[in-house]
């Protein structure tokens, strides 16, 4: 018994440590095509346009309708206390520019983008495409995996900012039907509060979150196995650890940003 | 010439290939026939240099691929092959001509201009016309190894491997891709390495034959020295018998000789 259950646990961190290896190494080996120069543009610009045109719709809708909540509780909580509503816009935009508008965004996109990316390179590994690029002499990473992460790194960014404004604008909307809030009073509460440095703090994240994202997704697509089943495990696992990771890691980036005074 | 010297190469706890020794001459067919599980397309793959041998030397024209380092090297070996997948391996996002030219641009020094032309004359080649603009799902089952093969030719490769190229396709079909292989290999007098379950077709192309068993290749010879072999797995195989020393494992359940209605079922083991 105590026997079946060591094995149980050595075989999980066995594997576990296992994939973190792999994992390690297709960064590795990303960065090292990245450093040769070795970019293949054109499919660059395709994973761009396929990611930023795709995820636009969907980011922009979540952080309208997010920006809107942020200001009917924050409306509702300051009625409750003072009687009037009182900050709103500074509210909705401080949670929308700091965290809510690159975390939102990079779960909405993981779920949109990074799924499709690792269903694709999940089926294109079981139908022996993968295989098939080796063989005629491109490197899977340099014509797949690389584009991929560049495309996250310009278009997560532009979407987060996009998705700050909608996030915004959705609080306003709600600001003036619900409470009657000028729409200068609403800018003015933004404008006199916040700083260059509360838009960097969120910006700097969305290159973290596109960096993870974009590999976890790669590296669950380029890994998979088995036939149909295994590219549904596989784009499962990419959506749900890039979730995971994408909330760990913002712990983390808001702690550095802070001790590094950008907040 | 390729040449393998004890080549072993294992996954995980699972060793396919136990030290495989093998010479491919220049200008003949070898087929390699045997059991699913028992290392054919590992071998092949590790040829191309898709998987590293764990041990033993694999050479290629005196080049091993182990120890190739700059990307030159590399695309220098990749340059010498053409590689038929098992169900084509054609990229769906992408048109017949620019799957066919697609490796040219790493393998070749054509300038893109050509590659419409280039695109024609392998489809030719293979048999068929005015499909260039087509995507893989608008093709049947023997169109889309037909492109495949014309997509493996396209760079004038020095080897040709085959990996179960009749598999899938009607009786017609497969001796039309039999046929192809005998043409290009008057054609273009390449090398090739079949690997096949397909008795009829290793028959027909090969020069010579190679039985692998339990990750060894138990038995070489040519058509003929197969045919009239008296090696007991060997007979056992190109006579498509239940009943003899190969054992087929069946989920828990051994097939043993008293269970002679037992067929070889796709992903079957063999022990």
């Amino acid at each position: 018994m105590i026997t079946t259950v060591l094995e149980g646990v050595g075989s999980g961190v066995l594997g576990a440590s296992e994939e973190t290896g792999h994992f390690v190494f297709l960064i590795r080996s990303t960065f090292q095509w990245i450093f040769r120069g070795k970019i293949e543009w054109r499919q660059t610009l395709i994973q761009m346009a396929r990611i930023g045109v795709e995820s636009l719709p969907v980011t922009a809708m979540t952080s309208f309708f997010t920006g809107m909540v942020l200001a009917l509780q924050t409306g509702a909580s300051s009625k409750h206390f003072f009687n009037v509503p009182l900050f709103v816009g500074t509210v909705v935009s401080f949670s929308i520019v700091m965290e809510l508008g690159p975390v939102m965004t990079a779960i909405v996109v993981a779920g949109r983008a990074g799924a499709a990316i690792a269903a694709e390179l999940g089926t294109m590994k079981v139908t022996e495409q993968i295989d098939a690029l080796y063989t005629l002499g491109t490197d899977p990473v340099r014509y797949l995996v690389i584009p991929r992460l560049l495309a996250f790194l310009v278009v997560l960014p532009l979407l987060t900012v996009i998705s700050d404004f909608t996030g915004i604008v959705g609080g306003l909307f709600v600001a003036r039907v619900k409470y009657d809030i000028p729409t200068t009073v609403y800018w003015h509460d933004i404008v006199d509060n916040m700083e260059i440095r509360h838009f960097v703090h969120g910006f700097l994240k969305t290159f973290i979150f596109a960096f993870v994202v974009s590999m976890v997704s790669s590296y669950k697509g380029v890994t998979t196995r088995g036939g149909a089943e295994g590219v549904g495990k596989s784009t499962t696992q990419a959506v749900v650890m890039s979730m995971v990771l994408v909330l760990v890691l913002d712990y983390f980036a808001t702690a550095l940003l802070n001790a590094l005074g950008i907040t | 010439m390729i040449e393998s010297v004890g080549v072993v190469k294992s996954f995980g706890p699972r060793t396919i290939l136990r030290g495989i020794d093998l010479k491919v001459e220049d200008g003949e067919t070898l087929v390699i026939i045997g059991g699913s599980g028992c290392g054919k397309s590992t071998f092949l793959k590790c040829v191309i240099g898709l998987h590293s041998p764990d041990s033993g030397k694999l050479t290629v024209d005196g080049l091993e691929v182990a120890k190739l380092k700059t990307d030159e090297e590399i695309a220098d070996y990749r340059r010498r092959f053409g590689y038929l997948f098992q169900e084509g391996a054609l990229f769906d996002s992408m048109t017949v001509a620019e799957n066919i030219t697609f490796g040219l641009r790493y393998l070749s020094k054509e300038s893109p201009s050509n590659y419409r032309k280039i695109a024609t004359d392998c489809l030719a080649l293979v048999g068929l016309k005015d499909i260039e603009d087509f995507k893989p799902s608008e093709l049947s089952g023997g169109m889309k190894k037909r492109v495949a093969l014309a997509r493996a030719i396209a760079a004038k490769p020095k080897y040709i491997l085959y990996d179960e190229p009749t598999t899938g396709l009607d009786p017609i079909m497969s001796d039309v891709i039999n046929d192809l292989i005998l043409d290009l290999q008057k054609k273009l007098k390449v090398t090739s390495i079949v690997v096949t379950h397909d008795m009829k077709s290793a028959y027909k192309v090969a020069t010579r034959i190679a039985m692998f068993y339990e990750g060894r290749a138990i038995q070489v010879g040519t058509p003929d020295e197969i045919k009239n072999t008296k090696d007991a797995h060997v007979r056992q195989f190109i006579e498509g018998l239940s009943v003899g020393p190969i054992k087929m494992k069946l989920k828990e359940f051994d097939v043993d000789d008293s269970h002679e209605a037992a067929a070889p079922a796709a992903g079957q083991e063999t022990r």
